[in-house]
């Protein structure tokens, strides 16, 4: 027998329960509303200071002392090198890796260590990446603090990035695919070059993109490598000096007059602008290739 | 024919996957080898006792504990904003949210992390920090709070993705059965959910931990540039983030004392993140198959 005033209890307990449910679950809205409330005051801050300083010439001036007169216009080339070279290097060398892990090395001791590497790299910070760099590229083999040596760095940097995400999209195209191009009598490196990665290009894309976005970002290790905040004059060689955008808001932040600040806000508005345009891409493929298989 | 072509393209393949296999031995000599020729002129006894660090000074203190502390400290902010907001929007995005909010939030969140750093570097200085000043007036214009909270925010996502990836692989019948039992969504979440995707959400833990150590804009930009051997977070630090990206503005000669504390800097960096990895890499795949 339950008495009454067990009941009464157990009834109190349930609404205590209730109570703290719905309490967590404003809790929850809440945390999830700040996330996305700094976001929007974050780019509405940085709109603010900036807007008004984007012109035309702007983009196309070089750089100066006086803030009125600077532009962006060395260091955007210099980004545009960066990412251009990067995407030569790593595109290719992160798929064939991706490609070699996932279709031809088989299971066992070799494949478990290079699967640890690659995950360890994964997580290495960017700046050290960036010392790796100055030893090897700019001191080594004598690159001096070229575009060449920043977008070796960079590569490196996103390559582990790009073999994860080439093997998830191989590993998500069927085997009905595989199946049937082996049965019509096609060779392995057939069977992968017609048919595995066209069916996972949209994965790949995705991953490259992303890869490259976070490349164009990208400021300790370029730092590091010797990336100059004044070039005279924009890149025309991959072993000419140069600078990115993101060095160049850097440099603007570090300087006292209130000019700078303004131009780093227009800049740094440039920059989102180039990632988020990016990043929009990315899902657009993401989301299409999703499709694809379900 | 046939066979040699696919032999060749085999080996192509291969050299490409042991780039990465060279990749971290690089790391790992050109950190050690710059290391060992700075511990030759530096006793690494005094590098880990001594608590000043004035390597571009006259009077020259090679010890790591002021860097130590100053990532630490920037780190420990950073940590506890993103881990109990992270935590809380992975529980509900996983456990309360309609599916379709979940499914447009969770992208936008993930902006968060897409945004360069550089950019939170120029929050942190010039909104974050003269807004603190408005609350705490004995804050300096470089200090570790503002750079810790404004890092915090930028690895919420790390967080709430990662962990709600791993609470909503964990079978319904779990959730289910705890309904059944008259629990509410409050005590299924914590009591079942949570308990059952532990694994996956100490990785998330161990990965944001990881990122805020080795993060270098934010602290570079607003944390300050003067290492010393405190936990409070009004005053100017510096990270061991932050003291490379300082010598590599300066004019700094190669073989030089200066250029190889970066190394000696560098390969401790490497050892914790690198420790870290190794943790959560275990963990992943330790308990990797548990509900697939």
């Amino acid at each position: 027998m339950v008495s009454e005033k067990n009941t009464n209890q157990i009834m109190n307990k349930i609404r205590v329960n209730r109570w703290k449910d719905q309490l967590f679950k404003v809790w929850g809205v809440a945390c999830t509303l700040i996330g996305l409330i700094l976001l929007v005051v974050f780019i509405g801050d940085i709109l603010i200071d900036g807007i008004m300083r984007i012109d035309w010439g702007f983009v196309t001036d070089l750089p100066s002392r006086k803030p009125e007169k600077a532009g962006v216009f060395t260091a955007l080339m210099g980004s545009l090198w960066v990412l251009v070279l990067t995407t030569f290097i790593a595109f290719p060398t992160g798929v064939a890796a991706a490609i070699y892990l996932e279709e031809y090395a088989k299971k066992g001791r070799f494949s478990a260590i290079l699967e640890i590497n690659i995950s360890n790299l994964a997580g290495v910070p960017s700046i050290i990446y960036g010392l790796l760099g100055l030893e090897i590229f700019v001191r080594i083999l004598g690159l001096g603090a070229s575009v060449l040596a920043g977008s070796l760095t960079l590569s490196l940097l996103i390559l582990p990035i790009i073999i994860v995400a080439t093997r998830e999209s191989i590993k998500a195209v069927p085997k009905t695919i595989r199946d049937a191009s082996y049965a019509l009598g096609a060779s392995k490196w057939q069977t992968i070059w017609n048919q595995i990665l066209p069916a996972a290009s949209g994965g790949i894309l995705t991953g490259v993109i992303l890869s490259l976005s976070r490349a164009v970002g990208e400021t300790a290790p370029l730092i590091v490598v010797g990336a100059l905040a004044y070039v005279p004059f924009a890149p025309g060689h991959p072993l000419d000096d140069f600078s990115v955008l993101p060095i160049q808001i850097f440099n603007w932040i570090s300087r006292p007059q209130h000019g700078f600040i303004e131009n780093a806000a227009a800049a740094i508005i440039i920059l989102l602008l180039v990632t988020f345009m990016m990043n929009g891409v990315a899902v657009y493929y993401r989301n299409k290739w999703q499709k694809k298989w379900k | 024919m046939r066979k040699f072509k696919e032999g060749v393209i085999e080996k192509t393949l291969l050299t490409s996957a042991l780039i990465t296999v060279a990749v971290t031995i690089g790391i790992v000599s050109v950190l050690a080898f710059e290391a060992i020729r700075f511990f030759k002129e530096v006793s690494i006894i005094d590098f880990f006792t001594d608590t000043q660090w004035t390597p571009l000074f006259t009077d020259k203190h090679y010890g790591i504990l002021p860097l130590l502390s100053g990532t630490f400290l920037t780190s420990a902010i950073a940590i506890s904003v993103a881990l109990p907001i992270g935590l809380s929007i992975s529980i509900y995005l996983s456990e309360y949210a309609p599916k379709s909010f979940r499914k447009t939030v969770k992208p936008m969140l993930e902006l968060l992390a897409a945004i360069p750093t550089v950019v939170y570097g120029f929050f942190a200085l010039i909104v974050v920090t003269p807004f603190l000043q408005g609350i705490f007036p004995n804050l300096s214009g470089f200090n570790s709070l503002s750079a810790g909270l404004v890092m915090g925010v930028m690895i919420i996502p790390f967080i709430s993705s990662i962990s709600e990836d791993a609470l909503h692989a964990v079978p319904k019948e779990l959730r289910e059965a705890s309904y059944g039992m008259g629990a509410t969504k409050l005590q299924t979440a914590f009591k079942v959910v949570v308990p059952a995707a532990s694994s996956g959400i100490i990785v998330s833990i161990i990965l944001a931990i990881s990122r805020a150590i080795g993060e270098t804009m934010i602290v570079a930009i607003a944390a300050g540039q003067q290492p010393r051997l405190t936990f409070d977070p009004t005053v100017p630090i510096e990270t061991i983030t932050s003291y490379i990206v300082q010598v590599s503005l300066g004019d700094v000669q190669h073989g030089s004392i200066e250029y190889r504390t970066i190394f000696a800097a560098g390969i401790t960096l490497f050892t914790f993140t690198f420790i870290l990895n190794t943790i959560s890499y275990g963990i992943r795949k330790k308990y990797q198959s548990n509900y697939e």
